[in-house]
């Protein structure tokens, strides 16, 4: 169906620099009718800037995109999106307080007497919202729907208009397997009209299963493209990192969590925790050098449970311990000055501080053990700052470069040097690896894995299974905010994993009443 | 929309709009010098010691609200009471002038760190929005100190007072060197001390900064303070200079020249980023604007509407470099 009389967006020769690096460096790619096009490539490879050339959000430097073969110049998003380039971001780009249904359809606002007419908005946005798998009322603040729930919406968003080509840039790295399942039917849909798609993930297998093609970016450059029966999952990799992936194998994942002792002593201990409307008597204990992986689907209440911990969501009753000394009061704050650290799922609206810079990002938590009298103690910061810089290969011009220039990984590589330079006891990672590449994850993965091994207790949540899987020692899984199962040793596997996330109606039979169905 | 990208922006960094960056930054300074330059051209007496102290009896105390009020906007937030603590200010001095100087001015300080309080605590413990809290407080501050003082203003004279706005050194006021030293200060909070950080850092991202373990509230409630306390020290040299406590007349308006000049010194109002030499700047600039309208006989009601668009024009330089 799609030769190369078939390309619809062509990038020839791009090239753009910010000030201290060159982002792209003479970049060209041809994108075909129905074709799903993967884009992979390191944290900080170029993808995001090439994405957001393509789409007017950045003006190239040098070198031509055409669209239809005839050259264009898109000043602002709008523009690309009214000519047909739909495009998914990295980060959620929609307005947190405004309406569900108003976020899905903002500036096609259906009309009546010139009035937006709200009724037909929220009528028509529940039944997309539901052919995207997600069920919950469109007049509803976006903000009130988890992460998951939220990117769903900038994909129906995205897909709702007429486009010729769309741009997804790791679309899946806050979704859960179900929503990924449902994304990619969506996407052989779009394929199948002959809409070009663009795909950016960190996810291997996920670029497996849905893509025809695929280009591989390193260091701003194209070193390759290549039809994706073609390549294998290693080749792809070493092309990547532009080094011999065979190493990286055996200290990946794979050896993750296995033949370590676990220690008797509880380090963290949570009784009874409820949160109203989410969570139900949820009670955890995690030992010293344990991971103990939280399983469950969306809304199951995993990262609510992680922030009630900590108290940044307020539980209506139940404890919280750390080597048997119960905290009194319940606020980040003292959380930390307990000695746990959490790392927040979502990363732009809870993590980043977009305006500081880098340095000031990493010791924002630390900076009370930094400071003498209220002054900052720049020497023993900037120490800390390197040593993270270079333990988590943080990409960077300088550590005074503003964090919101670095690219989505490298932003997440930040965060946890902020909550690994803290020498928690307990460490909570929601979705540690979201946006980080194959060779960074793997380093990551190694260094949960170190620390645990020095006694630290991690609580792990992902939504990429094998994650979980492989990076715990065992697995407590959530379901409609209660603990429903706990899987341990050998019981730690995928097939037990599925059978306890999936809401089973063989097992509903117990003591739950008829949820209401809004 | 079909123009051919080519390699002639090959100097353009990253936005659309790349002149607003460094336009939002220098654009003070230049407009500072055209002023001097037009008002040297034009008159004589211009550049003279008379006027330059004439300038700073109005630009100090308009400089120091302006330091707090820069501190508050970092956070996101707002304080319209700074004018109502100029006036509870002069209420109080001639209260306790009998007790000497400086008990009074200490107490007079105090009470602008009570009001910045009770405003800090609005926002930061019943989250109340920083306009409202903080214009309740404006009206309210003004009717108290009137009721304190009487209707009429009270003469003032005590010498300590008054000197701050007549002698000093090498001819400056003494106020100008207060001025001055406070800037240091703030400078020094901002750049050096982790409130200054910290305060940035809620003004940019609230809820991460609670979840990186920030006492929020905390710091909420100090800058508010600090900004009570700047006023009250605005309201002192005020009343020091102006040789009478006029409750009902001092500080009308310093609000918004306070806010003005932080504007136009290059802080956005979105919080998150604080310029102490831009406020300086932004001050300086405003004051030359307005000595410029009355030197030329331009009237009051001129004066005001060509203020307004300058701070337009501040607002949307600002908003452009920081959409980049
Ligand atoms: N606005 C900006 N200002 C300065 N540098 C930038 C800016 N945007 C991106 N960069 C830099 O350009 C490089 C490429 O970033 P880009 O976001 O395209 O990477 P990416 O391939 O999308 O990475 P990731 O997988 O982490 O999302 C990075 O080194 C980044 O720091
Ligand atoms: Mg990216």
């Amino acid at each position: 169906m799609s030769d190369s009389s078939g390309v619809v967006l062509r990038l020839d020769g791009v090239s753009k620099s910010f000030p201290g690096v060159r982002a792209l460096r003479d970049v060209s790619l041809e994108l075909r009718a129905g074709e799903v096009h993967a884009l992979v490539g390191e944290n900080g490879a170029g993808k995001s800037t090439l994405i957001k050339i393509s789409t007017g959000v950045y003006t190239a430097d040098e070198g031509e995109v055409r669209l239809l073969d005839a050259p264009v110049s898109f000043t602002d998003p709008l523009q690309a999106q009214a000519a047909g380039i739909s495009t998914i971001y990295q980060e959620v780009n929609l307005i947190p307080l405004m309406s569900v249904a108003r976020n899905l359809y903002l500036g096609r606002e259906p009309r009546r007497f010139g009035l937006v007419d709200t009724a037909r908005m929220n009528r028509d946005a529940r039944a997309r919202l539901r052919e995207f798998g997600i069920d919950v009322n469109p007049a509803r603040p976006l903000r009130s729907l988890a992460l998951g729930a939220q990117q769903m919406v900038s994909i129906a968003r995205a897909v709702e208009i007429d486009a010729r080509v769309v741009i997804m840039d790791e679309p899946t790295s806050s979704l859960e397997k179900r929503e990924v399942e449902t994304l990619f039917t969506v996407i052989e849909r779009l394929a199948a009209s002959g809409i070009a798609i663009l795909y950016v993930s960190h996810r291997m297998e996920e670029l497996y299963r849905i893509c025809d093609r695929v280009t591989v970016m390193r260091d701003g450059q194209v070193v390759g493209s290549s039809a994706m029966a073609d390549i294998d999952r290693l080749q792809l990799v070493s092309m990547m990192l532009g080094r011999d992936a065979s190493d990286l194998r055996q200290h990946g994942s794979t050896a993750f969590a296995e033949g370590r002792d676990v220690e008797d002593d509880v380090v963290l201990r949570t009784q009874g925790l409820n949160v109203r409307h989410t969570l139900e008597d949820v009670s955890l204990d995690i030992r010293r050098g344990e991971v103990v992986g939280l399983g469950g689907l969306l809304g199951a209440g995993r990262s609510e449970t992680a922030r009630a911990i900590v108290g940044a969501l307020h539980a209506e009753s139940g404890e919280v311990a750390v080597n048997g000394k119960r905290l009194r009061r319940r606020s980040p704050a003292a959380a930390i000055r307990a000695g746990i650290a959490m790392l927040p799922e979502d990363r732009k609206l809870d993590g980043i501080v977009p305006g500081l810079s880098v340095r000031e990002n990493i010791v924002l938590a630390a900076l009370p053990r930094l400071s003498r009298m209220g002054l900052v103690q720049r020497s023993k910061q900037d120490e800390i700052v390197s040593f993270f810089i270079d333990r988590l290969q943080i990409k960077v011009s300088s550590p005074a470069q503003r964090v919101s220039d670095l690219s989505g990984g490298n932003q997440q590589k930040v965060l946890l040097a902020r909550w690994l330079c803290l020498h928690p006891k307990a460490l909570l990672l929601d979705e540690p690896t979201r946006g980080i590449d194959v060779g960074a994850k793997a380093e990551v993965q190694g260094l949960i894995e170190e620390l645990a091994r020095d006694g630290l207790a991690v609580l792990l949540i992902s939504s990429d299974l094998e994650e979980l899987i492989e990076g715990s020692d065992r697995i407590v899984v959530l379901r409609e905010g209660k603990v429903v199962d706990n899987l341990t040793g050998d019981a730690v596997t995928d097939d037990n994993l599925m059978r306890a996330l999936a809401a089973d109606p063989s097992r509903s039979d117990d003591a739950q009443p008829a949820k209401d169905s809004s | 929309m079909t123009a051919t990208l080519t390699s002639t922006k090959a100097e353009q960094p990253v936005g659309r709009r790349r002149w607003a960056g460094p336009v939002a930054k220098y654009a003070v300074y230049a407009g500072i010098v055209v002023l001097i330059v037009v008002n040297a051209v034009m008159s004589s007496t211009f550049l003279s010691l008379d006027n330059l102290r004439v300038q700073l009896y109005q630009a100090v105390p308009v400089l120091i609200v302006a330091l707090g009020m820069a501190l508050v906007i970092g956070t996101e937030g707002i304080d319209l009471s700074v004018g109502g603590v100029i006036a509870l200010t002069s209420a109080v001095l001639p209260l306790y002038l009998g007790y000497g100087v400086w008990v009074a001015i200490a107490l007079a300080i105090l009470a602008g760190g009570v009001c910045g309080a009770i405003s800090g605590s609005l926002v930061a413990f019943a989250r109340v929005q920083p306009i409202v809290a903080t214009l309740s407080l404006m009206i309210g501050l003004r009717g108290l100190a009137v009721i304190m003082n009487g209707a009429t203003a009270k003469p003032i004279n005590d010498s300590t007072l008054l000197n701050l706005g007549l002698t000093g050194w090498f001819g400056l006021p003494q106020m100008a060197y207060i001025g001055a030293g406070l800037v240091a200060v703030i400078a020094f909070v901002v750049r050096r001390t982790t409130l200054g950080r910290n305060l940035v850092a809620v003004g940019d991202n609230a809820s991460a900064s609670f979840l990186a373990g920030l006492p929020v509230r905390r710091i909420l409630l100090s800058v508010y303070v600090i900004s009570g306390m700047l006023a009250a020290v605005a309201g002192v040299l005020i009343a020091g200079h102006g040789a009478y406590a006029d409750p009902a007349n001092y500080g009308l308006n310093y609000e918004l020249l306070a806010i003005t000049a932080v504007v136009v010194g290059g802080t956005p109002l979105s919080g998150g980023q604080i310029r102490v030499i831009g406020t300086v700047a932004g001050t300086i600039f405003m004051q030359l604007v307005s000595a410029t309208l009355i030197q030329n006989n331009v009237k009051n009601s001129y004066e005001q509407m060509i203020e307004a668009v300058i701070i337009c024009i501040a607002v949307f330089i600002a908003r452009e470099s920081a959409n980049r």
